[in-house]
């Protein structure tokens, strides 16, 4: 047996059937040591689910009945999951594309590309949205939205896949070319199924990153099914629809997460054999050279130009009149302290569920993986509704302080550091593992020795994209943050709720360039610029 | 195990100590108050913070009653507020209009206020079960560029607004909560059916869509379109900046009547259920002084809703002679049938 299991040491010898080969040994009962924290961090996952579900049957059946079968609720579910189709669609084009010419590509000054690329991470959708619908109010509706979305979300698929394109050994495309494959049809054939897993899973990010956001559809007045939730609450102070909307939201992520799952496949993505992945050769662009640097431009300039023009011109407008340098700090010392501590206790909580989902098949692990993605798919507000039933009642002494609302973030963004623990321990060989089980190293051992370290770079990066998304998180920060304290993002929209744009303009300035920093780490990293690292 | 004991238990402790460490660290809070009593009186404000904060500040130098806000959405903390029931660490809750305290109203969340404190207010702008009383009142106007317009082709209703004379020409913000109260204040005082039709017939005129009120003032201002449906205020807002009403091309104008384009709504104030203490009645009455109301009509530029306050509206009425539907306030709750009336012809 591999891994972390103890299992053939206290049993004796393998039963029948229980051979040493990979396929039994990720199919045996889950060790307890990564078991039971796993279960844990699915059942927090799964807060808001019984908050829902209270709230959805208080007014019984018939109450429920009517949500569903509202003619509007069903027209903005199809409009939403057609905006979020058209918005991963347009992603993994954009991302896929990107990636691949920061990569694989001699495009001139890919290295600066690859960071330029991973930026509009640092850019929260409210504001790209105010900063498109200052310079172009007609934007405002479907393509507002969508243009939004998608600058803003591309690169949850650009990373996961430069990632995987770097890391990948080039001996299957060239196997192709000799087969006599053109370039093109070497990459649809040999390299492209490589990628569906990272695209699958950077795709669903962005399903659902479309499907909750709030901050863009209403700036560009995009009626989303998102709307409906917050104008539930907002008109009719009436929960229990608003929570009907949620558990359908929720079942709509169960159906994605599921196709997710299928699209990944089975197959086994570890280099296996001696030695290590040889450099690859890159693909020489010739005349495409002009082309592909003018998508790169274009991406660039709707996804980071105009939101820095509009913050630049807003900062010019203030002039810093009325800037309280003191407010200011604070509030981004709130914001690091707290973006911190969601990305450390979400990571923490991922790493059992993601390192379970990498070396085990079957039910269990699968499910707890999937338990993941509930809270992802819901709107802040919703959970923070949860979380304010829930705290109130069972934990009153932390609510409205800092726990909370980093239990908000984990429920929140779980799916992103999960997400990234599972990528990075399911491309170190378990091999690596066996050997040190063999050498007689305890389950314990093996994870803190082995498993983490080699997967380290790729967890640190999902704490990082954590660490960016509570930066910019709002609607649950503003129900949940203790009182009297105030990050970026709720004091931008505090400034914006008076429309002072200008007033604005610093503390979104500010939210933007500290959140570049780690967004650079994050781009050097898979743009390559650190070496031979993975 | 050398390695990794150290190391998961570094992980645990540095969890822990993270966690509790910024319960009192990490935030600017230095007790936030689950219990209220040691951070003074817990206000929830649906009103902005750079509104309000000056007030708290006046309030606690006036009364050494210290307060700690938390700002929201009106309807938002409405909502909170509902789900935390008796056990909220809000003491009073500072409403932007009346929509949301009808709701608390309604769930039984708020205490009746005295009497002497509700009468220092008109029955129109306040709760009928006593229960919440406005600070502040708005009313609808229709903002108009006098250089495009002659003030004798004013519309003599909103509902001239669906003439072929307004086409193109008017802007409104279909998202802003001023303009639904507004379509709410219609519904309810005008009916559904004319509602719908007005919606309809406003709708072909093709009016111009803004994400807010103060962007209409601009483009009314600057001529780049003629009128807008938006609040009072505005326009005394800009002209303080700007250093006078004559300093500002654009003008109020009231429909008169009870024609629905002109409805009051106010702002109001509510004490929690259980939490009536005598710093929350002294936050109440303080905010109904002198000093509160000459605060809102100095600062927010609304009417004050007490007697003897002077408010400085060049061209609009007082108080008493505003028109605007007969609606009873609470009413203005039923905003979901109005968005779904918005919705249903188009305008969102």
């Amino acid at each position: 047996m591999t891994l972390l299991q103890d299992v053939p040491a206290r049993e004796g010898t393998p039963l029948p059937g229980q051979r040493r080969t990979r396929s039994s040994s990720a199919t045996a009962r889950p060790p307890l040591l990564l078991l039971v924290p796993a279960v844990l961090t699915a059942l927090v996952a799964l807060l808001p689910l019984a908050y829902l579900v209270v709230r959805a049957g208080e007014q019984g059946l018939d109450t429920v009945g009517d949500v569903l079968l509202r003619e509007r609720t069903a027209r903005l579910l199809l409009r939403s999951l057609t905006m979020a189709a058209a918005v991963t669609a347009a992603s993994l084009v954009v991302g896929v594309a990107l990636a691949w010419l920061t990569v694989r590509s001699d495009l001139p000054g890919r290295r600066v590309w690859a960071v330029v690329a991973a930026l509009p991470l640092a850019v929260p959708t409210y504001v790209a949205a105010f900063a498109w619908i200052s310079f172009l109010p007609e934007l405002a509706g479907p393509v507002g939205a969508f243009v939004v979305l998608t600058t803003c979300s591309y690169p949850y698929v650009l990373l996961p896949v430069a990632a995987t394109l770097r890391r990948m050994d080039p001996a299957s495309e060239e196997v192709a070319r000799s087969l006599g494959l053109s370039p093109w049809q070497a990459f649809l054939r040999a390299t492209l199924p490589q990628l569906r897993p990272a695209m699958a899973a950077g795709g669903l990010l962005v399903a659902l990153y479309s499907l909750s956001d709030f901050g863009a559809v209403s700036i560009m007045r995009f009626d989303a099914f998102t709307r409906v939730i917050y104008t539930s609450y907002r008109a009719s102070f009436d929960r229990t629809p608003a929570a009907v909307l949620g558990l359908l939201l929720v079942a709509v992520t169960c159906v994605l997460v599921w196709l997710e799952g299928r699209t990944r496949g089975r197959a086994s993505y570890a280099r296996v054999g001696g030695g290590g992945a040889r450099t690859q050769p890159r693909v020489r662009l010739g005349r495409l050279t002009l082309p592909a640097l003018g998508l790169a431009t274009a991406v660039a300039g709707l996804s980071l130009g105009v939101p820095v023009a509009a913050l630049g011109y807003w900062s010019a407008v203030g002039a810093g009149a009325g800037l309280e340098p003191a407010r200011l700090v604070s509030a981004a010392g709130t914001s690091v302290v707290l973006a911190s501590l969601g990305a450390l206790v979400t990571t923490l909580l991922a790493i059992p569920v993601g390192v379970l989902a990498a070396r085990r098949r079957g039910r269990l692990p699968q499910l707890l993986e999937r338990a993941a993605w509930v809270g992802h798919a819901l709107p802040g507000i919703v959970v923070a509704f949860s979380l304010v039933f829930l705290a109130v009642r069972y934990a009153y002494p932390l609510y409205q302080r800092t726990p909370v609302l980093v239990l908000a973030y984990v429920v929140l963004f779980l799916p992103l550091a999960v997400g990234a623990v599972r990528a990075s321990a399911a491309q170190s060989p378990p091999g690596l593992e066996e050997v040190a089980r063999s050498s007689g190293a305890r389950p314990l051992a093996v994870l803190g020795r082995v498993t983490l370290p080699l997967a380290a770079p790729g967890i640190g990066a999902g704490a990082v994209l954590v660490f960016l998304t509570c930066m910019k998180e709002l609607p649950a920060t503003l129900l949940l943050q203790p009182l009297g304290s105030a990050t970026l993002a709720t004091e931008m929209w505090t400034q914006t709720g008076v429309a002072a744009y200008s007033a604005a303009a610093p503390y979104a300035v500010l939210l933007v360039l500290m959140s570049a920093l780690p967004t650079y780490l994050l781009g050097v990293r898979t743009g390559g610029l650190d070496g031979g690292r993975t | 195990m050398r390695l990794s004991r150290p190391l998961l238990a570094g992980l645990v402790m540095a969890t822990l100590l993270g966690t509790a460490a910024c319960g009192s660290s990490g935030t600017d809070s230095p007790a936030p108050g689950a219990s209220g009593s040691e951070s003074g009186l817990v206000v929830y404000s649906g009103r902005n913070e750079t509104l309000i904060a000056p007030l708290l500040a006046q309030f606690t130098k006036a009364t050494g009653i210290a307060v700690t806000p938390r700002y929201g959405g009106s309807a938002e903390l409405a909502a909170q507020l509902l789900e935390e029931g008796d056990r909220t660490p809000a003491d009073v809750f500072l409403s932007q209009d009346a929509g949301a305290l009808g709701a608390l109203q309604e769930a039984d969340g708020l205490e009746v206020l005295p009497e002497a404190t509700l009468a220092k207010v008109p029955a129109k702008y306040r709760s009928a079960e006593g229960a919440w009383v406005g600070v502040s009142g708005r009313s609808r106007v229709l903002v108009y560029n006098p250089d495009l317009v002659n003030a004798a082709d004013l519309p003599k209703s909103v509902f001239d607004l669906t003439k072929p004379a307004y086409k193109g020409k008017v802007g409104f913000a279909p998202t802003n909560a001023s303009f639904q109260a507004f379509v709410t204040g219609m519904r309810v005082s005008a009916g559904e059916e004319r509602t719908k039709a007005f919606l309809e017939g406003f709708k072909a005129n093709s009016p111009q869509s803004f994400e807010g009120n103060v962007p209409i003032l601009e483009a009314v201002d600057a001529g780049t379109i003629a009128f807008g449906l938006i609040n009072h205020y505005y326009l005394y807002e800009k002209a303080a900046e700007a250093g006078g009403l004559d300093k500002v091309t654009a003008r109020n104008y009231l429909f008169p009547g009870t024609d629905p384009g002109s409805l009051v709504n106010v702002g109001g104030v509510g004490v929690l259920k259980g939490k009536q203490s005598p710093d929350a009645q002294a936050f109440v009455d303080y905010l109904l002084s002198t000093e509160g109301q000459t605060f809102f009509a100095e600062q927010t530029k609304e009417y004050p809703l007490i007697a003897g306050v002077p408010v400085a509206l060049e061209g609009l009425p007082p108080l008493a002679e505003l028109g605007g539907p007969a609606v009873d306030l609470s009413q203005l709750e039923s905003l979901d049938q109005t968005l779904a009336l918005l919705d249903e012809v188009g305008l969102t």
